[in-house]
């Protein structure tokens, strides 16, 4: 079934590896309205930093691409992370999810995927060679704030 | 990322600052390759005290720096690490790869 968000945001920038502090920075300025720990906002940031980092690096090797970040505010607390890219794409998503996997040599951990799986609820990867990938990202947070009230 | 380097007897202390993502690592990678390369020390202790913020690039590194140790008969530590970091540590099993102290 389809969720109407309760609030939105979409947003799209340049491969350019300045904006993955600007991509975790901006998640978390706009999770902030769900009251989150401070352990969830670095837990969010983690995750959106190693999925902005895979576009970058991944995507769009050899060139400057746009990656785009959607994040939306769900019935129930719940926050989802779409990052997107016009990018190359993943021949096998399996493997790339593997930990110590990666293509991208000594600059790497290969620990990308595994970190965001850890960090988030869920993570699910679509990703079609030549065509590019698109990782969504779900995390439900508490509810201190409610049940403070 | 800021790197201060702190040289003793055959051990060398690198001090890190700032966020450890991937564009922070790529002068850092180099910066600890040379400054160990410099120094030859026996032992190698990464102070992650002023980092703010670290993704699986900090892996990286410091998996690389611990190779680079192990090549030189070696050992190497890590120490003051944030609570965020430790947790992708954590997160990835690198905590027990690496000697960790605060």
């Amino acid at each position: 079934m389809k969720q109407t968000p309760v609030n939105e945001v979409k947003l799209e920038f340049p491969s350019r590896s300045s904006n993955e502090g600007f991509a975790r920075g901006t998640v978390a300025c706009f999770a902030a309205q769900m009251d989150p720990t401070l352990s969830e906002l670095e837990d969010i940031k983690t995750a959106v930093s190693e999925g902005v980092t895979n576009a970058i690096l991944h995507a769009y090797p050899d060139t400057i691409g746009t990656v785009s970040l959607k994040i939306r505010i769900l019935q129930g607390n719940l926050l989802e992370i779409t990052v997107r890219d016009r990018g190359r794409g993943i021949a096998d998503v399996e493997q790339a999810r593997q930990p110590m996997f990666t293509t991208g040599g000594e600059e790497r951990s290969g620990m990308g995927f595994t970190i965001m799986e850890s960090f988030m609820d869920s993570v699910s990867v679509r990703s079609t060679p030549g065509r590019g990938t698109t990782v969504v990202m779900k995390k439900r947070l508490s509810e201190k704030s409610r049940e403070r009230a | 990322m800021e790197i201060q380097e702190r040289a003793g007897e055959r051990t060398l202390s690198l001090v890190f600052s700032g966020e450890m993502d991937h564009h922070g690592i790529r002068d850092a990678l180099r910066r600890v390759e040379l400054a160990v390369d410099a120094a030859l020390p026996r032992m190698l202790t990464l102070d992650f005290s002023g980092v703010t913020f670290m993704d699986s690039s900090g892996i990286a590194l410091i998996l690389r720096a611990q190779q680079r140790m192990q090549s030189l008969d070696g050992g190497m530590v890590l120490c003051n690490v944030p609570q965020q970091a430790r947790r992708v540590l954590e997160a990835a099993g690198i905590n027990r790869l690496v000697t960790m102290r605060n």
